[in-house]
């Protein structure tokens, strides 16, 4: 009954579930440590500013031609849908809404992890294998203080204002798109989107969506980094562990908060 | 690069964050109309609120004046308690009767006011007189009557 071959993949199993289990306990530990070391970064703000340069503001062409597209798209589609029901004019909300409220915040997060999160794994990962990391305890130098704290910080200011960035270039692009091409009409675009979009429902909740979003996906990209094993393999592995983790993280944590935020009305 | 470069582009980039916020806030949101301004609480009673729901909009004469807040069911009167929070900057007369109104023939129902000739205004927290309130219109109950309507036409004709 209990062969060779199944006791070893029983014990994989349990490895494999203790592994997890330890990691996610390092990585809470990891967390923890960061925001108790951030007042230093805090005080040299010079260290986030430069974090701020390579996760924000490189990430902003991304962000602006993706989220012209995006809108684009949606104003194509959406008025192709409302054109059955004759309510062409309600255009402006459809692409506001799903906008502000989802594909802002989620799209935005997916292009953040992918372009900025899987940066930080990459460099901090190989700061750990050339034994920068090392080098910097041997000065007495706090590497969590120096050199993660300050990217933490920088990720969770940068991603929602490249949410912001990215809903209000689709709201543009929508308004591209349906008005100046297709011709809806110019005033309804406008004065049914304000009616329909309100700031706290709507614009604060996505705020709040990107603000988790950014948290998760920075603390994922810079744990991996930490904890990648110090080869070749192991960054490159620690790498795209980031992309799938901070993905799949975002579109989980989207499922909740969305269910939280606007289960009733 | 030189970190007044990066300083420089840092500042720009808030800058573009920051300012993609309040396009949102104002022009894309309703926080320029009808946002944190003051706003005061009246009440309706309706038996009927139909399909009207938290937030819907308050209007009089067209104009958004206000939203719904809350919806209750009163369990002692058997109808449904409806409270508005109402713009400050417009005051209403005792006299002003409220009903529940459809945008459109498949729009969103919304209160619609309409102002009295009393010269007091409404105080906050009162209660709009049951005998000025009008119900939503219940589709089936409009076509029902209907059918009765032409029943007894065909009855008495004959």
């Amino acid at each position: 009954m209990f062969n060779r071959g199944s006791i070893i993949n029983i014990r994989g199993v349990g490895h494999h579930t203790v592994d997890a289990v330890l990691r996610l306990g390092y990585a809470t530990r990891f967390i923890a440590l960061t925001l108790l070391n951030s007042g230093p970064s805090f005080r040299r703000l010079h260290l986030i500013i430069r974090e701020l340069y390579f996760t924000g503001v490189l990430s902003m062409i991304i962000i602006l031609v993706s989220g012209l597209f995006v809108g684009m798209v949606l104003g194509f589609q959406g008025y192709q849908t409302l054109k059955t029901y004759g309510s062409e004019s309600a255009l402006g909300v459809l692409v506001s809404l799903s906008l502000v409220r989802e594909l802002g915040p989620v799209v935005s997060g997916l292009l953040f992890a992918s372009r900025a999160g899987s940066a930080m794994t990459a460099e901090i990962g190989l700061m750990k294998t050339t034994e920068q990391l090392s080098a910097m305890e041997m000065m007495a130098v706090d590497p969590i203080a120096r050199v993660v704290a300050p990217r933490f910080w920088a990720g969770v200011i940068s991603m929602p204002l490249l949410a912001a960035v990215f809903s209000a270039m689709g709201v543009y692009g929508g308004y591209l798109i349906g008005v100046v091409l297709i011709g809806v009409d110019d005033g309804s675009f406008w004065s049914q989107m304000q009616a329909a979009v309100d700031f706290r429902e709507d614009i604060v909740n996505g705020v709040i969506k990107s603000v988790v979003f950014g948290i998760a996906v920075t603390w994922i990209a810079l744990f991996e980094g930490y904890d990648a094993p110090p080869t070749a393999e192991g960054v490159s592995g620690a790498t795209t562990r980031t992309v799938v983790t901070s993905s799949l993280a975002i579109l989980g944590l989207d499922f909740i908060l969305t269910a939280f935020m606007f289960q009733g009305a | 690069m030189e970190r007044s470069t990066i300083d420089l582009w840092v500042g720009l980039f808030m800058v573009a964050g920051l300012g993609a916020l309040t396009i949102l806030a104002l022009k894309v949101g309703n926080m320029g109309s009808l946002g944190s301004s003051d706003t005061y609480a009246l009440t309706a009673e309706f038996t009927n609120i139909g399909g009207l729901k938290p937030r819907a909009a308050v209007k009089s004469s067209g104009v958004v004046v206000g939203r719904v807040s809350s919806i209750v069911f009163d369990n002692d009167k058997f109808v449904a308690r409806v409270t508005m929070n109402i713009d400050a900057r417009y005051k209403f007369p005792q006299d002003t009767s409220a009903s529940i109104l459809t945008a459109g023939l498949l729009g969103e129902q919304y209160i619609g006011f309409e102002g009295g000739a009393e010269d007091k205004p409404l105080a906050p927290g009162t209660t709009i007189k049951p005998g000025l309130t009008q119900s939503a219109v219940v589709l089936e109950k409009l076509i029902s009557q209907f059918m009765m309507n032409k029943a007894a036409e065909g009855s008495s004709a004959k």
